[in-house]
């Protein structure tokens, strides 16, 4: 892969490129899934190629090709080259890049079991067997189950003189049961909606699951929402479970504060951000008790967002995000670092596959654990709602006002669990809303949840991000209004 | 076996026009013969090949200035067998005779690891297709340069409004072919354009966007200037309580809407039960003025005239002044429900079934003027964004207005107004629309493109308002 990439450096160089580096990836992809008792689908996939980001005449260029032949790796860098000479046709101002060193190396993500060695069989009985458990339950009117594993390696080669390689191995699973009664159609998911947990780990995560254990409680309460009360609408204290503040931190910090979308330059698509420059270091984004770190390295966990280099040959970094509730960092690169005074890129360019330009992504944006025991926060709270499991997302798009609903939630009445309600749902404004925060469980209920399916860019990209949360409460938020009937 | 792409189809008579840089359609061929010759030494006893090819070239701008610009080329090869009643696939872009023979021995070894399906079919054989014509050379034809100057006009018009332009230029080709070894052969191309832009004035801000296979079907400049104009308007925008109002929805607003009732057409949705349809088929779920094909064939649409299984798609009435009353079938979901398929089915194995993928609106007489005249008080809709189903059964949508929200006062526009949140039901809805103009191909970026018409409909419901 090396041979391919010093011929895609110096054909770029040659036609003119004052920087390049070039990315070759193989991707393998494996998904199994279940409905109804039934092997749904079944499916393999590999992809190879390779692409070239350049500078040229102070604008970028970006050509991607599956022709590994010389010839061909020639031809697309040469394209890149004429691609960046167009681009300065409508330039304003030359790309400035922050200084990086250059790193030879090579890094495999940890993993016990790798998913791709395990019989097809093996992995098949699992799922039915938790595709059944879930179907003997009454009411239950449609079950689902699911499987998927990569390996990622990617050959990174600069024109600083960087060589990366690295390896991943990501694998996803989880189970759902629907169930239709009447004129409602109610559904709970395990581990988590979004088919379940992702994490850059092997099997071992699927075997840590215990999916055949948790499948009758799920189905169980698929049927018994349709009896049980509706969420009320009102203002009043919200408790999330980890896996939907996870998406809370996504939506509502992790966008926010992606520097591209701040400058502008996502305005067309994904939308800009409130977080303007004048913010860094003077907002009060949360309550003093929020700590939100943006963490690729490894020592903070598997997550989806974990590497060990961006794909702009940076290193892995931790930076705060949110310290003690003030607004502290953004996502960056190296050409946009210097806007808020940086020396250096955060290590955030992120791209899909060897066809897709890396653009700043979410690494893992996580929220640090707080003092409480689970059980203590339920018994501190006299009236609140436990919201569990995601349903729907939505916030604007400068990540101001937001609504989720989830697919459970529970009444806390007198410091205790008093009873299921369905359709809950809570919205609010963003810095409103996590300076309402008033209690972080502790690292015991901690869990680095995975988001697969980030979509941004254009062309599309979907990345998987990571998000470390732990049951967390809200003070005087607004309940119901999804289901509002005025 | 790696299909020398330039060189033959420079040679050869389809594919040969110097502004293609996709393979000739015989090559295609060759390489789904090859896969069959080779799977037959194999314990495959039915194949299916895909082949599928895409050359994109995209330019983004933002600031005023071309910020990302990029192209691709990619073939893929998708290999499905069938083994005693057991059937799976696997995909590469390796083109080498080594890697084929390895993605079908991968197939055949993820078909053999499962259970019988008593519920599968034999491959189809030979079909007959109805030809659509969809490659454009002026589009095929399209260079960086080229876009690069469209961009720079765009960028140009913005500084010259005190604005700022960020959006898209995007151009590319594309075909896929498939055959089987029952003698199935069927291919497509096409090419695509596509410009969006989004104009700023801070703190507002407005947007247009258009895509078509013909890039002559659109005038950048002209989407430019008019995204400029409404982002002039779009400034000192008012803010309204929240709660129920008459809208007017410009196209790409309902097609970002109604696009989220695709899937509940399908015949496995409602097998499924998870579809707003089951027990409401053959009732008067929508207003009478609410009409609603899939029409691949449609001069406004794009898509192969054949499904992931070499079907041929059917045009197919889903709901008749306001009745739903027919579904779309894969092969399968049509053998268990009776009925003949319609040529809708995704490739094989899944577990959805199939969509209607190319749906067209009946339009109306009406006109966004004549929507907004005869308007007491109301509210003009741009575009929506983020939208999510709330209740997938009372179809409860939820998600935000974007990029210009206009306060409609006695037949006339008179200032902006903040975005809301909306929370609204489709199927109320599509009970509630009062007038309707004539379909257009629209595109947003939530749904795939339809062919829709405006909308203007009563009590339309908005939940919260947020801060600009």
């Amino acid at each position: 892969m090396w041979d391919l990439s010093t011929s895609a450096l110096d054909t770029a160089k040659l036609r003119g490129a004052t920087c390049a580096d070039v990315r070759v990836m193989h991707l393998r992809q494996r998904d199994l899934t279940t409905k109804n008792g039934q092997v749904g689908t079944l499916a393999q996939s590999e992809s190879l190629g390779l692409g070239i980001r350049v500078l040229a005449n102070g604008a970028w260029g970006f050509a991607s090709t599956d022709r590994l032949t010389r010839e061909g790796v020639m031809a697309c860098a040469a394209q890149a080259v004429s691609i960046a000479k167009a681009s300065a046709l409508a330039k304003r101002s030359d790309v400035v890049m922050a200084h990086e060193d250059a790193y030879i190396d090579s890094w495999q993500s940890p993993f016990r079991k790798d998913p791709f060695e395990i019989p097809l069989e093996t992995q098949l009985d699992r799922l039915l067997a938790a595709d059944a458990a879930m179907r003997i339950v009454k009411g239950v009117t449609l079950t689902e189950t699911g499987m998927q594993f990569r390996k990622i390696d990617s050959w990174f080669a600069s024109s600083i003189g960087s060589c990366i390689h690295q390896s991943k191995v990501i694998t996803g699973c989880g189970i759902a049961a629907t169930s239709f009664q009447g004129d409602e159609i109610q559904k709970r998911s395990y581990p988590n909606s979004f088919g379940g947990q992702h994490s850059l780990q092997g099997y071992e995560l699927v075997e840590s699951l215990e999916l055949l254990k948790h499948a009758p409680q799920i189905a169980e309460e698929a049927a018994a929402l349709h009896s049980a009360p509706q969420c009320p609408e009102k203002k009043g204290t919200v408790i999330l479970g980890g896996s939907q503040l996870g998406l809370q931190i996504h939506e509502s910090v992790g966008h926010p504060i992606e520097l591209d979308r701040v400058l502008g330059q996502e305005a067309n698509f994904a939308g800009t951000s409130f977080l303007t420059l004048d913010k860094l270091n003077n907002l009060r984004y949360a309550s003093d008790i929020v700590n939100v770190v943006a963490d690729a390295r490894l020592d903070h966990g598997p997550g989806l967002g974990t590497f060990a280099y961006d794909d702009e040959g940076v290193p892995a970094q931790c930076t705060d995000i949110i310290r003690e509730g003030q607004f502290r960092g953004y996502l960056s690169n190296r050409e946009t670092a210097h806007v808020v005074g940086l020396q250096r890129s955060s290590g955030t360019m992120r791209t899909e596959s060897w066809n897709r330009l890396p653009i700043i992504r979410m690494t893992n944006i996580s929220l640090l654990p707080g003092t409480w025991s689970f059980d203590d926060l339920i018994a501190d709270t006299d009236d609140a709602i436990l919201m569990e499991t995601n349903r729907s997302w939505s916030i604007d798009d400068r990540r101001y006002q937001f609504q989720f609903s989830t697919e459970i939630g529970w009444e806390i009445k007198n410091g205790k669990k008093a009873g299921m309600l369905k359709n809950p749902s809570y919205s609010g404004i963003t810095t409103e809303f996590w300076n309402s925060c008033d209690a972080i469980c502790k690292l015991d209920h901690w869990t680095l949840w995975g988001t697969p399916n980030c979509g941004k860019g254009q062309p599309m990209q979907t990345m998987g991000t990571g998000h470390g949360a732990s049951p967390s409460r809200f003070r005087n938020v607004r309940i119901g209004t999804a289901f509002s009937k005025q | 076996m790696s299909p020398n792409r330039k060189s033959q189809k420079r040679a050869k008579g389809q594919g040969s026009a110097p502004d293609e840089a996709l393979s000739a359609q015989s090559e295609l061929r060759r390489v789904i013969e090859a896969v069959l010759r080779i799977a037959k030494s194999t314990d495959s006893e039915e194949t299916e090949v895909h082949v599928d090819e895409t050359c994109d070239a995209l330019t983004r701008f933002a600031n005023n200035a071309v910020h990302q610009n990029v192209a691709e080329h990619g073939l893929t090869v998708s290999v499905r067998t069938v083994v005693d009643g057991r059937t799976a696939r696997a995909t590469t872009n390796r083109m080498d005779e080594d890697s084929l023979r390895a993605t079908i021995q991968a197939s055949l070894s993820l078909a053999q690891s499962q259970p019988k399906d008593p519920r599968l079919l034999p491959l189809p054989g030979r079909q007959r297709y109805r030809s659509v014509n969809r490659f454009v050379k002026h589009t095929a034809a399209l260079t960086p340069e080229d876009r690069a100057r469209v961009v720079r006009r765009a960028c140009d018009l913005a500084i010259t409004n005190g604005q700022v332009a960020a959006g898209i230029y995007s151009s590319g080709q594309s075909q896929m072919a498939m055959g089987n070894s029952r003698g199935l052969f069927a291919a497509y191309r096409q090419t695509r354009a596509e410009f969006s832009i989004t104009m700023q004035e801070d703190p507002a801000a407005s947007w247009a966007k258009a895509n078509s296979a013909d890039v002559r079907n659109f005038d950048s400049q002209k989407l430019a200037a008019r995204a400029s104009e409404k982002a002039h308007l779009a400034a000192n925008a008012r803010q309204l309580e929240p709660g129920r109002y008459t809208v007017i929805l410009e196209p790409a607003a309902v097609l970002d809407l109604v696009g989220f009732l695709f899937y509940d057409f399908a015949a496995t949705a409602l097998e499924d039960k998870r579809s707003c349809l089951n027990d409401r088929m053959g009732t008067q779920l929508f207003g009478k003025n609410i009409t609603i094909t899939d029409d691949v064939y449609h001069a406004l649409q794009l898509g192969a005239p054949f499904d992931g299984e070499g079907i041929p798609r059917q045009r197919v009435a889903l709901v008749e002044r306001g009745v739903p009353k027919n579904l779309v079938y894969a092969r399968s979901s049509a053998k268990r429900a009776g009925k003949k398929p319609t040529g809708h089915g995704f490739t094989l194995p899944n577990e959805y079934g199939e969509a209607p993928m190319n749906l067209v609106f009946s339009g109306g007489d009406s006109s966004l003027e004549k929507m907004i005249a005869s308007t007491d008080r109301g509210l003009l809709v741009t575009r929506l964004w983020y939208i999510r189903e709330v209740d997938p059964y009372e179809k409860i949508m939820t998600g935000m207005t974007r990029d210009g929200l206009f306060l409609v006062e006695n037949g006339c526009v008179t200032c902006a107004v903040r975005n809301f949140r909306f929370n609204q039901s489709l199927i109320e809805m599509l009970r509630n629309v009062e007038l309707l103009s004539p379909s257009v191909r629209a595109t947003g970026e939530e749904a795939f493109e339809m062919v829709v018409p405006a909308m203007k409909v009563q009590k339309f419901h908005f939940s919260e308002v947020t801060k600009f």
